[in-house]
């Protein structure tokens, strides 16, 4: 009896969570069913399903968004950033966690406070700086993100190293490897799973930031969500065409949502709870 | 490592150099020119605190900050009920758990400018014409006003981060001991007195977590406000980020916008350090 109440139970939370999941989404499909849809099929409603599918908006969208170029460059860029936040990020938190010096402690902590500064609280003396070094490009922006990016990284990395025995380095160091060799060859590999949240929590924040990029890029190195700001100010009113594009911005992230979702949601919950 | 050695320096050089110039070095100048009557590229004066008392008499200014507040407020609360209630639902024995999971993150990893402009559409043509069908009034004209504008960035934002403070909570639910619920049934607690007596307790420090994660970002959010009103109508739904990045790059001034930066600083700071403490606190207390 008591069995039976509570398998009721359960269906009916399934049911309550299912069509949650369907609310969720619904933005998701009214965009994508509307995206095939001529401008005055739109006009008449937006609700159904479309009179006749048109592809081509998507390729209109393509062509304007300048879409392979746009995906390049956020690929380059982001690519680029996660490879030496890692890299250095790594070093560093390696470093200071094998120092135990009061020295030692107060870097760590200069690298922790640093997270309390918002980045408009920076942002026009950056800027600035950038500017007049004429650094407002793409390598700049590169090293701007290991700049903002380090200190989480660090952070992360650091309580890592607690798990890793000393002895690990030891051993590497009798065996006449040099610090950065037994870096490099010992601890890197051993600071894999730590790796792979850092890569995450990074390429979600850069991959998506639209302010900084678009104080620093000019429009012909333009990242997707740059991209994606100019084009939408072009097409107000013609969501046929609008809603193309945002489709096809956001395909990239979902599949790679579908590629590793298990390490994803992995990765945030271990950022966000540590 | 020793301080000495040449190896912790080295290892260490590259991201004091990335904090320092990109971080660290502004902010000390921002500091500084908050105090002058910097045009972004030289500064001919020092004027002391006139910046500052001018921001707090500028009503544009001060209307961004209180709708912050107001925003962050309600944001907080809600993206909190949503979280824990998601998160409860998704790790009850369903077969849909992990897809339902995978659902409601999703837009966590699309940008908030992306989304604002997806929403834009929800609320303008969706609500629009389902106000046509069925009759509801209160669905026409959304954006077009103060209070759907603000209700529009609550809705997008909640939608956006309630899964990822599912996954917040999540990791403590997960956390709780089996047993221990399988011991309150045994002993013929009802549903709710467990969530009251055992789960509730347990999962209180991933409020404190969450609590404080969901108002620096909801003080901090620029491109959902960008993308979705645009500041308007009329300035109104317009957020302290936002107002610090026009007076800035729209306005040129630059001096100015810096004074409204350091005192944004101050405000999000306050947040995180209260939040420390609390840790601190609770940690003692376990």
């Amino acid at each position: 009896m008591k069995k039976n109440k509570e398998k009721r139970n359960l269906i009916s939370i399934e049911i309550l969570g299912l069509l949650l999941g369907l609310i969720w989404i619904a933005p998701f499909y009214l965009m994508i069913v509307n995206a095939f849809k001529t401008k005055r099929d739109i006009f008449s409603g937006v609700l159904g399903f479309p009179e006749e599918v048109v592809f081509s908006n998507f390729v209109e969208a393509f062509i304007d968004l300048a879409f392979l170029k746009s995906l390049f460059n956020s690929v380059l860029i982001t690519g680029l950033s996660i490879a030496i936040i890692i890299l250095f990020s790594s070093m560093a938190g390696y470093a200071l966690a094998r120092n135990k010096s009061k020295l030692s402690g107060i870097i760590f902590f200069i690298f922790v406070a640093a997270m309390l500064i918002p980045f408009q609280s920076v942002m026009i003396p950056l800027v600035s700086i950038f500017g007049q070094a004429d650094m407002l490009n793409a390598g700049g922006l590169i090293f701007m993100y290991l700049g903002f990016g380090c200190s989480l990284s660090i952070f992360l990395y650091h309580g890592a190293m607690t798990g890793i025995s000393k002895s690990m380095d030891e051993a590497a160091i009798i065996d006449g490897a040099n610090r950065f060799q037994t870096f490099w060859y010992i601890i890197f590999p051993l600071l894999k799973p730590i790796s792979v949240t850092v890569a995450i929590l990074n390429v979600i924040w850069i991959w998506n930031d639209y302010l900084l990029p678009s104080l620093v890029l000019s429009e012909s190195n333009a990242t997707i969500p740059l991209k994606m700001f100019y084009f939408f100010g072009q097409y107000t009113k013609q969501w046929h065409l609008a809603l193309a594009g945002l489709t096809i911005a956001i395909l990239p992230v979902i599949v790679g949502y579908f590629f590793a979702q298990k390490q994803i949601i992995n990765g945030v919950s271990e950022g966000a709870v540590k | 490592m020793q301080n000495r050695s040449l190896s912790f320096w080295l290892f260490l050089t590259p991201v004091i150099m990335g904090l320092g110039i990109v971080v660290v070095i502004p902010f000390l100048y921002g500091l500084f020119y908050s105090f002058t009557d910097w045009n972004g590229i030289t500064a001919n004066a020092f004027i002391g605190f006139e910046n500052y008392i001018n921001l707090f008499q500028e009503s544009e200014f001060m209307d961004s900050i209180w709708f912050t507040v107001k925003f962050a407020v309600v944001t907080v609360i809600l993206l909190n009920i949503m979280g824990l209630g998601l998160a409860l639902l998704v790790t009850r024995n369903i077969k849909s758990g992990n897809l339902l999971r995978t659902v409601f993150f999703m837009p966590n990893l699309i940008g908030g400018l992306i989304l604002g402009f997806i929403w834009q559409f929800i609320f303008i043509s969706v609500f629009g014409d389902i106000a046509g069908l069925t009759g509801i009034e209160g669905l026409n004209g959304w954006l077009s006003t103060t209070n759907t504008g603000f209700w529009g960035l609550v809705i997008l934002t909640a939608w956006q981060m309630a899964g990822y403070i599912m996954i917040i909570y999540i990791a403590y639910l997960e956390n709780i001991p089996k047993e221990l619920i399988e011991a309150a049934k045994i002993d013929g607690a009802s549903s709710f007195q467990r969530f009251k007596n055992i789960t509730f307790p347990l999962v209180a420090p991933a409020f404190t977590v969450s609590m404080f994660l969901t108002l620096s970002m909801a003080f901090k959010i620029y491109d959902q406000n960008l993308s979705l009103t645009n500041g308007g109508p009329f300035n109104s739904t317009q957020m302290v980020a936002m107002e610090i990045v026009r007076t800035a790059f729209s306005d040129n001034q630059m001096a100015y916008a810096q004074a409204k930066a350091v005192i944004f600083f101050l405000i999000v700071a306050v947040i995180a350090l209260t939040q420390v403490y609390y840790n601190k606190k609770r940690e003692v207390e376990m």
